[in-house]
């Protein structure tokens, strides 16, 4: 394989405004906020701050959008080429603290991918001609929803863009993205790309800014159609709530996880341990679908700890430009403290603390990686969601034991289980209650494959055919 | 020129106009052998055949003539790049759409080179083939490219406690004959659908027109394909075609071409290991134009619709139905437009319309005007053949033409455009669907009622409302009856 391209740890920060018709603008109260370089603890430039004002006066810019040939919105997509991977992928590593080598080669990979994915569809997603009882002709059209608002989160802020604007722009529709106040870096970076791939001004339209402002503007705005949030299912709540106290826009939510991971006694022990480890502590733990929940077949259990511990151990955390670390800090400050929060409580209520358990460096908001054992479902670190790198390690029994186990949570995004025979792999799959489930994998993504959760993990599914459907509006 | 009515075309309203492209007048042919496994081989029995410009009638070039023994290398080669656990069988869906994407890339870049060998080898006007032949092929390579990771299968509850599920599996090896007409885009229009679902291709290009078949060739090497996925076998239909439709080993074969041709690979096709069949044979289009249509606008669509490609287009608008209220006056404005056509040499940036593809076209449709005026249609222009200028024929207009002359049943293929009367909607119905033929159909008409009733009524694969070719990789495109089986796009 081509060794990775080496990056500039010192980007040149270009765009840092409010993007809107295809212009930079300043905030209407000329304020600003920093972003904050999560390695070092040191701001990296101030950003316009959007808020209500801003988010304010997007109509639909309805006719040239409109005509402009489906075949022809689908071949228009920006990062199609290597100088601008490089450099997003520097810059997003700046501003959020994943690994460079993962920035550029899973986050950036799975960015080009999305967008050449939804490219495809914008001229296949078809409607139907029904035949009626009576003499009637009737068929649907698919036509976009309108204005979109998207409000995407800090811990994968490229990937997360793509995944809202792939299916919002394919199916014809114009967006107003509030991009999060930890991680507005990239996000700017790829609006001017937009504009250098020719979209018409006003079809993307993007506003860094907090959530309590620009957010809540765009959820109770009554000019906006829908509204789609990845983010915490508490901040979910008041979108759902806002959306239906003002206009009833349509609303689809990504939320939280405590997704279940199971490993039956016969899985493929090394496998299963290394993709467990993965599970939890990709991305710093940062990840919706985290398996914050490993629970173990008591026949294997003791074994499976032993080596999930050498493995956190092995970790290596550092610098996220070095090539050679695979953990970078904590996103900011605040997520830092409450991981560190959640640490004292398991200890506290009992779990026993394998490994790690503390910062990892004086500067910068590293934690070291850190498993428990013996974690009970009643403990706060088996029923809440931490977002860091610590691992949960529960045991059980049986099958029907560790399914109603599994299933008894607020959540339902993610699980998985790991087993080499054939009917408990059906079995346990068919009964998760949860949007998707890994057998003997976990964190496999494809552009083209649905993603969502049950229950409070969230409303709809992102990516895939299945993607489209919240962007656009059934006419029959 | 482009395509007609409405349709719009780039969706960029203000682009500026940039200039035409120029042919490549001194182009060296640089691919005349058989493609197969990626690499260029002569002929197993040392045969060559000649291909011909129809503008000048000079040789072009002589190419290697395959036969049976190459047609069994060629699905050798697809049959091993087709196995469980080859390159091409272990890419994943994505990366096959890439690879039609690269492909698309390269039609961009030689697009020049590409209208050039087209227009030399058929005769087709240079700008044509550029901006309407070209044009169609990339945009289908994308189209499919797009489709490649979206074919998808399903989970189906059944009955009882079991776990069901498709997959849309790929056929194996396609066999593929194409024709003269549009050489490049029928065979991109068999080549992407066929590539995006994981197939592997023996592709035998018409005897007149081999050329661009064989630099596609040299562009799916370039972007990567493994070898053997795609094999090209230039030949002759009774020779090279026939070993493919009997082939025991070829899952699948697509054709384009005359209704005679489709039935002999069908009775070939069951004969031997019934091997899947799609055909896109022959049409006798009625163009239907009531009273109370945009007079202009279906003269020139009818006009464009039989006359396009020296009429040599399955999809020709060969029966014109005119209600009578407007005949006079449909008839007059056609025969203008007809007088005015500009035929001539096809890389001249003004020419309309080219020559005839070879003597035995020629021929045949000098024949049929022939039967038109001793039938007792009336000639209102054309005719005959511009005198010393090889096979290009005026264009010819009759009219007072009825349903039982030979121009009004058999397919042309040529410059001649028949005209009858009509006076009700019950009649023209019956009259349009009286033949064995039903690829295409289009309607004249202001009046919603009478679209959606003739659109529901005429037995074709298409049917236009308002415009005519108005075809797009997005749209499926086949006939009914004998036009063909199965639908292509």
């Amino acid at each position: 394989a081509s060794p990775i391209p080496a990056p500039n740890p010192r980007p040149d920060i270009a765009y840092s405004k409010i993007f809107i018709n295809n212009e930079w603008h300043d905030a209407v109260s000329k304020k600003t906020f920093p972003t904050i370089n999560p390695a070092t603890g040191e701001v990296i430039c101030q950003v316009a701050e959007g808020d209500k004002v801003n988010a304010v006066g997007l109509r639909w810019v309805c006719s040239p959008w409109e005509q402009v040939q489906r075949g022809w919105r689908g071949r228009h997509h920006p990062m199609s080429h290597l100088g601008s991977s490089v450099f997003a992928a520097a810059l997003e590593t700046l501003d959020n603290g994943k690994p460079y080598a993962i920035s550029y080669l899973v986050d950036l990979d799975m960015v080009v991918k999305c967008l050449r994915y939804f490219a495809g569809w914008s001229d296949k997603f078809h409607g139907k001609t029904i035949p009626l009882d009576g003499d009637f002709f009737c068929y649907t059209r698919h036509e976009p929803v309108g204005v979109c608002g998207q409000i995407i989160p800090w811990n994968f802020p490229l990937l997360m863009q793509a995944w809202k604007l792939g299916p919002a722009l394919a199916t014809g529709n114009v967006v107003v993205m509030k991009v999060a106040e930890q991680t507005p870096l990239t996000a700017l970076y790829v609006a001017s790309l937009i504009k250098e791939a020719g979209f018409p001004p006003g079809v993307v339209n993007i506003i860094p800014g907090y959530g309590t402002t620009a957010g809540a503007a765009i959820s109770s705005h009554m000019d906006v159609d829908k509204v789609a949030f990845t983010g915490s299912t508490e901040v979910g709540h008041l979108i759902q709530k806002a959306a239906a106290e003002s206009n009833l826009k349509r609303v689809t939510l990504e939320l939280g996880g405590k997704s279940p991971n199971i490993i039956m006694s016969d899985a493929d022990m090394d496998w299963a341990v290394d993709q467990a480890h993965f599970a939890l502590f990709f991305n710093q733990g940062q990840c919706c679908c985290a398996g914050s929940r490993t629970y173990v077949q008591e026949g294997i259990y003791n074994e499976f700890v032993e080596r999930s511990v050498e493995k956190a151990k092995a970790r290596v955390v550092g610098n996220p430009f070095d090539f050679k670390t695979e953990q970078g800090p904590q996103v900011d400050e605040e997520q830092f403290k409450k991981i560190l929060g959640y640490i004292s409580t398991g200890q506290r209520e009992g779990a026993k603390l394998l490994c790690g358990g503390s910062p990892a460096a004086d500067r910068g908001y590293f934690i070291q990686p850190t498993v428990f054992g013996d974690v009970q479902d009643s403990m706060t670190i088996a029923r809440e969601e931490i977002f860091g790198p610590v691992m949960q390690i529960l045991k059980f029994r049986t099958i029907e034991e560790v399914i109603e186990r599994a299933n008894d949570s607020k959540y339902g995004l993610a699980a998985a289980v790991f087993t080499r025979d054939l009917d408990k792999a059906n079995f346990v799959s068919q009964s998760l209650r949860a949007g998707t489930v890994w057998i003997n994998c976990y964190d496999v993504f494809g552009a083209q494959a649905p993603f969502g959760g049950y229950k409070a993990s969230g409303n709809g599914r992102e990516l895939g055919e299945y993607g489209l459907e919240a962007y656009v509006e059934v006419k029959n | 020129m482009a395509a007609l009515n409405g349709a719009v075309e780039n969706g960029q309203p203000d682009k500026k106009v940039p200039p035409l492209p120029r042919p490549l007048r001194s182009l060296e042919v640089k691919y005349t052998k058989i493609f197969i496994n990626n690499e260029w081989h002569e002929s197993t029995s040392g045969k060559k055949f000649p291909t011909y410009n129809p503008s000048t009638l000079e040789k072009i070039c002589d190419i290697e003539e395959g036969d049976k023994p190459d047609v069994d290398s060629a699905v050798e080669a697809a049959k091993a790049a087709f196995q469980r656990g080859s390159p091409w069988r272990q890419m994943d869906a994505p990366s096959r759409g890439r690879f039609l994407h690269k492909l698309a890339d390269l039609l961009e870049r030689d697009r020049v080179i590409l209208a050039t060998l087209e227009t030399m080898d058929t005769g087709k006007p240079f700008l044509q083939a550029y901006f309407i032949d070209l044009e169609g092929c990339i945009k289908t390579l994308r189209y499919y490219a797009g489709w490649a990771d979206k074919i998808q299968g399903r989970t189906i509850p059944v009955d009882e406690n079991f776990v069901c599920f498709t997959r849309h599996e790929p056929m194996g090896v396609c066999g593929a004959i194409t024709p003269w007409n549009f050489p490049l885009l029928m065979l991109v229009w068999k080549m992407a659908p066929a590539l995006c679902c994981g197939n592997t291709l023996v592709i035998k290009p018409a005897e007149q027109t081999p050329l661009t078949a064989l630099y596609i060739g040299s562009l799916i090497k370039e972007v990567g394909f493994p070898p053997g996925v795609v094999n090209i076998v230039p030949g002759y239909g009774p020779t090279a075609g026939a070993a493919i439709s009997t082939h025991d080993s070829i899952d699948k074969i697509a054709f384009t071409g005359s209704t005679k041709v489709g039935k002999l690979i069908k009775e070939a096709a069951s004969k031997s290991n019934l091997k899947r069949v799609t055909l896109e044979l022959g049409g006798k289009n009625p163009c239907i134009v009531c009273a109370d249509a945009d007079l202009d606008l279906a003269v020139e669509c009818a006009h464009q619709g039989v006359f396009f490609n020296q009429g040599q287009c399955c999809t020709a608008a060969s029966r014109v139905f005119v209600e009578e209220q407007i005949y006079a006056e449909f008839v007059k404005r056609s025969v203008e437009f007809a007088k005015k056509r500009l035929v001539g040499d096809p890389f001249d940036a003004r020419t309309e319309q080219g020559p005839q593809i070879d003597q035995k076209q020629f021929d045949k449709i000098l024949e049929l005007i022939e039967s038109g005026k001793k039938e007792g249609a009336k000639l209102e222009c054309g005719g005959l053949a511009i005198e010393d200028r090889g096979l290009f024929i005026k264009p010819t207009v009759f009219s007072e033409v009825t349903d039982n002359m030979r121009i009004a049943k058999e397919e042309i293929f040529g410059p001649v455009q028949p005209i009858m009367k009509f006076k009700s909607i019950e009649e023209v119905i019956r009259r349009a669907n009286s033949t064995e033929y039903g690829l295409t159909a289009a309607v004249f008409t202001k009046n919603l009622d009478r679209a959606l009733t003739l659109a529901s009524a005429l037995q074709s694969g298409t049917v236009w409302i308002n415009c005519y070719n108005a075809l797009y990789a997005q749209a499926p495109f086949g006939g009914f009856k004998m036009s063909g089986n199965g639908r292509e796009l």
